[in-house]
């Protein structure tokens, strides 16, 4: 990797932390309404993965977004006027937290219903088949979107027709507040692909070292015409399900120890153990990190509400209130 | 012109819009090999290949899911369901994803899309199979929801559904099938969210679709001999709803009557009756009637099953107490 690229994770990376430190401070001031899930502690998860995609690769994800929203290059101008439900939000406003989405990026957006949007990604994946397109659709979703149906229906359907899908399980070890042993027949959650006679892997999420090797090797052989896979991710959340969850069903201490593996922290030192970067460099990109979240603040706070006339907008393709 | 059936009007319109545009294709239960469960898709398979006519597992979420997502991704799918009782299976994806991607991500998202599937009762075939759920679905803005009365509609209004950049619910009655009706050779297509008069009178207005089109149409006949004119008024699209041919026939009769297959409460005749006291209660001279489907889950006994239906009788009956108080 190129020193300029190595550089460009970490900073992807801080800037999650940071966009996600200021929505949860935001939320408590009001200004952000109804469901915010943060990604902190999984932001290697998502610029691992997606730093080794190719750009005309397909991306969906559950309402966990905004990880992922950066690292397929919304600027956090957007993310955080889209968080206030501004006209200049990436979804216009009409979105919020969990339906951020670029389409022109291929980002086809945080899908709110879990499992949901594991069948579309089959379909996007069939679309770029029945193309003869070389994308792949990387499709993530967390450990609890694997006991409903949908999943079993995506996956089975996906390796019927060879479907170039990469289906990526964030396993950060809750549904909400119920975690993996009280919820799944099986805790290992790639077991599950050996009952659709599919390839799987597992990797430490919190090492994005690790995620961009595994996660190059995977594409790379569906790309070759493979067939799907599935990745889980061991991954964890330092923060609540959402704000205002009261965090009953796990200890400190257990928090506690998985902030010591910090995704940042071990990224960090791995760069400059490997004399990528110093320290200084380092902080200096933390610093600018901050000036772009504090920047992002500002634009948001500033865009205009959307006009009361968008409320009909965009109901139906055709020109408002009219259909062929 | 030809008089051909709601099956072979269907499926030309598949066919000639399959002929017209690569992206389109088809995916469902059983429409490929078989043929479709209904013959509608018979012989594409041979034609088309089974890339474009595709066999899927019995799967409803992933075909409903699965095509919305290769919507999105710039081709024109054909779902269909085998029945609009396994709908239900698909709800999520029809109600939480086909209707709202496009206004929830602010206009990003085009969803090309038609889910076919046939609906309707009086073919013995118990509660499950049986239902003429249409109002559910009108519910969502968000959805259009298309349901043809004759061949004519049913082709033209097929051709402008696979064109349409939106997610229509295409509900086909099942036992109109094999009905005929006049349809021309050549290229046509039917507007979207247009109503239609289908018959014009002075006395009273009928306003009706689907399945209930034929049965108003024949109770009309009856009640012309009794020399009493009705107009009918075919919706043909629920949602966007087209009030505006039911209120003009309205203030011209003074006096009207809804036909629908499905269940009596909070169904189309509700909605229809509602809006024309909203509109024009000026000209209100008789309670609105609806007929409508008995309140009961559809028997399996043919008996029991048609006294639950709404029949000729039910509408002449209807028509009657309105104009004679």
């Amino acid at each position: 990797m190129e020193k300029n690229e190595s550089l460009d994770l970490y900073y992807q990376m801080v800037i999650i932390r940071r966009l996600e430190e200021k929505a949860a401070e935001l939320y408590q001031q009001g200004k952000i309404g109804g469901f915010l899930h943060l990604y902190i502690g999984q932001e290697a998860v998502s610029t691992g993965l997606l730093s080794v995609r190719q750009p005309e690769d397909r991306v969906i994800t559950a309402y966990r977004d905004h990880g992922v929203a950066v690292n397929m290059g919304i600027s956090p101008d957007e993310i955080m006027a889209e968080l206030l439900g501004k006209a200049s939000g990436c979804s216009s406003g009409k979105g919020g937290s969990m339906h951020l989405a670029d389409v022109e990026k291929n980002f086809f957006g945080g899908h709110a219903i879990v499992g949901a949007h594991l069948p579309l990604a089959a379909g996007l994946a069939l679309a770029d088949q029945y193309k003869q397109n070389k994308s792949i659709t990387i499709c993530l979703f967390g450990d609890g979107s694997t006991n409903i149906g949908y999943f079993h229906e995506a996956l089975n359907l996906s390796k019927v027709w060879n479907l170039p899908v990469l289906w990526v399980c964030e396993n950060n070890k809750y549904g909400m507040g119920t975690s993996v042993e009280r919820s799944s027949a099986v805790s290992e959650i790639q077991i599950k692909a050996s009952g659709y006679n599919m390839k799987s892997d597992q990797v430490d999420g919190m090492n994005i070292i690790k995620v961009r090797h595994t996660a190059s090797r995977m594409l790379a052989e569906i790309r070759d015409g493979g067939g799907p896979q599935l990745l889980e991710v061991e991954t964890y959340r330092y923060v609540g399900h959402s704000m205002g969850d009261p965090e009953r069903y796990r200890t400190q201490a257990e928090v506690i120890k998985w902030r010591e593996d910090d995704p940042i922290g071990i990224y960090r030192n791995h760069l400059i153990n490997e004399k990528t970067a110093t320290g200084m460099e380092l902080d200096e990109i933390d610093r600018n990190a901050e000036q772009v979240i504090n920047k992002a603040v500002l634009f948001a706070e500033s865009s205009p509400e959307p006009a009361p006339e968008d409320l009909f907008a965009h109901i139906y393709n055709e020109k408002e209130g009219e259909v062929i | 012109m030809a008089r051909i059936t709601m099956r072979e009007a269907i499926s030309q319109a598949l066919w000639e819009e399959m002929e017209r545009d690569p992206n389109v294709f088809i995916m469902g239960q059983e429409v490929g090999v078989w043929g479709g469960t209904y013959a509608v898709t018979k012989g594409f398979y041979d034609h088309f290949g089974e890339k474009r006519v595709r066999d899927t597992p019995i799967s409803e979420a992933a075909i409903i899911g699965s095509t919305i997502g290769a919507a999105i991704n710039g081709l024109r799918p054909v779902a269909e369901l085998m029945t609009i009782n396994f709908a239900f299976s698909a709800m999520e994806h029809i109600v939480n994803e086909a209707a709202k991607l496009h206004y929830m991500f602010g206009g990003q998202m085009e969803l090309p899309l038609v889910i076919r599937t046939p609906g309707g009762g009086g073919r013995q075939l118990g509660a499950t199979h049986s239902q003429t759920p249409d109002v559910i679905f009108a519910h969502f803005p968000g959805l259009i929801v298309i349901s043809p009365g004759d061949p004519y509609d049913a082709k033209g209004l097929l051709k402008s559904a696979i064109r349409s950049n939106d997610p229509v619910l295409f509900i086909e009655n099942a036992t109109l099938y094999q009905v005929r009706g006049e349809v021309p050779a050549g290229e046509y297509t039917v507007p979207i969210g247009k109503s239609s008069v289908k018959r014009t009178g002075k006395d009273l207005t009928l306003i009706t679709y689907s399945k209930m089109l034929g049965t108003s149409l024949k109770a009309a006949e009856e009640l012309s001999r009794d020399g009493i004119e009705v107009e009918i008024v075919d919706l043909r699209t629920l949602r966007p709803i087209d009030m505006e041919p039911v209120i003009n026939s309205f203030m011209k009769t003074n006096r009207a009557v809804i036909v629908e297959e499905g269940w009596k409460s909070f169904g189309i005749g509700a909605e229809v009756a509602a809006q024309i006291y909203e509109k024009a209660f000026d000209y209100v001279d008789a309670p609105i009637l609806r007929v409508a489907q008995k309140e009961v889950p559809l028997p399996y006994n043919q008996y029991l099953e048609q006294l639950a239906l709404p029949q000729v009788e039910d509408v002449i009956r209807a028509v009657k107490e309105t104009i004679n108080g």
